[in-house]
């Protein structure tokens, strides 16, 4: 049976990840479960500089699902580099780093950065996180200046990339399109979804951003559409994502033409979710006769 | 920290809102220090995803319990299952109280609601006995007192309505202790955060060290996510610490309280 995924020049050992911000930078969860029986690790947004984030309530539950707005916290390149690299390093599976800018300079200056770090898998460029007021969000939004984003990236490395498109869009299509021109070896879809809730007897914003990303089981429809979208337009590898909870969540993912697919908002609840969905993936494969995973990709039968 | 599918022992009612939970736990049990906490996937809930924090009450060899108030959809969910169900259990979590040492500083703890559970196991650890005030605002808000006592504890109790102790609020006796003199005491506090607010001022009057338990909305429960974070001072400034992993239990100088929710 052959799991295994190429996105650019890597190899993942089975189509699994973790998705960015779920998973801290590995370590936490290294308790819980094997990190080495995942096809990747992908570690939280990192821009050049630490960021402090937003203020709490950072997070407020909702039926089948989560907002965050966490406002991407973090190290920085060098706090990074320094406190999580070293055990990323020591993996057997591939650290995909996930990356942020406020300019297009920062951008390939990030990485810059981690293509001289040596080892990393993968950059994946985070243009969609909803809860940055400056940046982020804009590049995800207007096609020319994700263009702009992916080039930039790309000539200042060599590490494969994976463009991480905003779902905050009419179509997602001219978005796909952009990435591939630009040289993004593989797209993940998707981030979250700008959303709000308030608490009705204090009439209050549940989230102190008073907006955030909603994430889990309840965006999965809504991720399908946006990979099946993609998938007829273009021809790279798609990291697909959305509230996938089990293997038969990411069995629907693949079929309507995701490559490999990330839990995020489950390994909140249950850490042992990838896992689970990895030895699901087997059965599956096993019980129709599938010997490659590949063969599962966009065959949603239509007729 | 483990995650196990652990088994309901008893689950009963205690006061009022409040309500008991014992649970076979063996290796949460063994590992667990004062003023930890464990993150409880409630099985009923489905469409309520994330898991709930609760502080270990008591950790007695195979077995650990929480003491709870039903304030929402889950912990109400949670004073439904009975003897025998299971669910699962992440734990035991976070950074917890600082045990004084034999000889050491009198502890004095400050408890509000759930704090008084929360620091039940510091004070059964603590070689120096002290007195614990509790706060609420009536008298069913007045947990384990009993618990305390039996240790050998004095407990100072006060309601906002004077329906049980002193009429008013925690901090009251608790200055008026301090008022008294006497050296080495250090304080630990553990209830809504107006509370803190309040001790970590008085501490800073008094000059005396204090320990607080912070409380914030969680996800993962083991560090991942940073939603459970506070501002604590660093050397060049400040940033957000994780309650879940730096925490719960913060040394109150170090909190950044004009900017703390
Ligand atoms: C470290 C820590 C220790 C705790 N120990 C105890 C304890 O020993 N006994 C006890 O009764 N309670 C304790 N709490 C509070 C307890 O976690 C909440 O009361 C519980 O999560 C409420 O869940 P619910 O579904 O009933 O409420 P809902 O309001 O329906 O919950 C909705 C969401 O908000 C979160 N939430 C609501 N209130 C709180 C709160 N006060 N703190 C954190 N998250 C909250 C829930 O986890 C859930 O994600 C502790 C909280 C923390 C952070
Ligand atoms: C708390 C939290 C933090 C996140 N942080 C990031 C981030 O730093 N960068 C990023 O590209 N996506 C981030 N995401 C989005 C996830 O990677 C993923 O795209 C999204 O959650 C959808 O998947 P899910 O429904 O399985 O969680 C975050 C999501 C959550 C819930
Ligand atoms: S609850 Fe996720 S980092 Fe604390």
């Amino acid at each position: 049976m052959n799991l295994s995924v190429s996105i650019g020049k890597l190899t993942l050992q089975n189509p699994v990840m973790v998705a960015s911000g779920t998973f801290g930078y590995g370590a936490e969860y290294a308790r819980l479960l094997d990190l080495n029986q995942l096809g990747a690790v992908v570690v939280k947004g990192i821009r050049l500089t630490p960021v402090r984030g937003n203020p709490t309530p950072r997070t407020a539950e909702v039926t089948s699902g989560m907002l965050n707005a966490i406002g991407l916290q973090g190290p920085g390149v060098d706090g990074f580099i320094e406190k999580y690299w070293p055990f990323l390093k020591s993996l057997r599976v591939p650290a995909v780093i996930n990356i942020w800018g406020t300019t297009v300079e920062e951008y390939a200056e990030v990485a810059r950065r981690f293509d001289a770090v040596g080892g990393v898998g993968a950059l994946e460029l985070n243009v969609s996180c909803p809860n940055i007021k400056e940046g982020g969000a804009q590049f995800g939004t207007d096609p020319k200046l994700l263009a702009a984003v992916v080039a930039a990236c790309r000539k200042a490395t060599t590490l494969p990339l994976i463009t991480k498109l905003s779902p905050n869009v009419t179509s997602i299509v001219p978005y796909a399109l952009a990435a591939e021109a630009e040289g993004s070896d593989a797209l993940s879809i998707t981030n979250s979804f700008p959303a709000m809730a308030i608490d009705i007897e204090s009439r209050r914003p549940k989230l102190a951003n008073v907006t955030g990303g909603l994430t889990g089981p309840c965006i999965k429809p809504i991720a399908i559409k946006l990979i099946w979208d993609a998938r007829r337009a273009v021809k790279i590898p798609i990291i697909g994502m959305g509230g996938i909870q089990s293997a038969a969540d990411a069995v629907e993912f693949m079929l309507a033409g995701a490559n490999a697919v990330a839990v995020g908002t489950a390994n909140f609840y249950e850490p042992q979710t990838a896992l689970a969905v990895i030895a699901g993936i087997r059965d599956y494969l096993q019980w129709h006769n599938i010997e490659n995973i590949h063969d599962l990709v966009g065959a949603v039968r239509l007729s | 920290m483990v995650e196990q599918t652990v088994q309901i022992i008893s689950n009963e009612r205690d006061t009022d809102a409040y309500f008991q939970l014992t649970l076979q736990a063996p290796e949460i049990a063994r590992a667990t220090q004062p003023g930890q906490f464990m993150h409880l996937r409630i099985p009923p809930l489905r469409e309520a995803l994330l898991r709930r924090p609760f502080s270990i009450f008591q950790a007695n060899g195979e077995t650990v319990a929480v003491l709870y108030k039903t304030v929402g959809k889950g912990t109400n969910a949670l004073a439904k299952m009975r003897a025998g169900e299971e669910l699962s259990a992440i734990g035991p979590l976070g950074h917890g109280f600082t045990v004084p040492a034999g000889g050491g500083e009198t502890p004095l703890l400050v408890a509000g609601g759930y704090g008084m559970a929360a620091m039940y196991l510091l004070a059964e650890r603590s070689p120096q006995k002290g007195i614990v005030f509790v706060g609420g605002r009536q008298r069913v808000d007045i947990l384990c007192e009993a618990e305390f006592r039996k240790i050998g504890w004095e407990v100072r109790a006060t309601t906002e309505d004077g329906s049980y102790g002193e009429k008013g609020l925690v901090t009251q006796p608790l200055v008026a202790e301090l008022k008294r003199g006497g050296r080495n005491r250090k304080l630990f506090a553990c209830g809504p955060t107006a509370m803190l607010k309040a001790v970590a001022k008085i501490a800073e009057e008094f000059q005396v060290p204090a320990e607080i338990s912070t409380d914030e909305h969680m996800c993962c429960g083991v560090g991942v996510c940073l939603t459970c974070v506070v501002p604590i001072k660093t050397a060049s400034g400040w940033e957000y610490q994780r309650t879940c992993t730096e925490g719960p239990v913060f040394d109150s100088r170090n909190v950044l309280w004009e900017i703390a929710k």
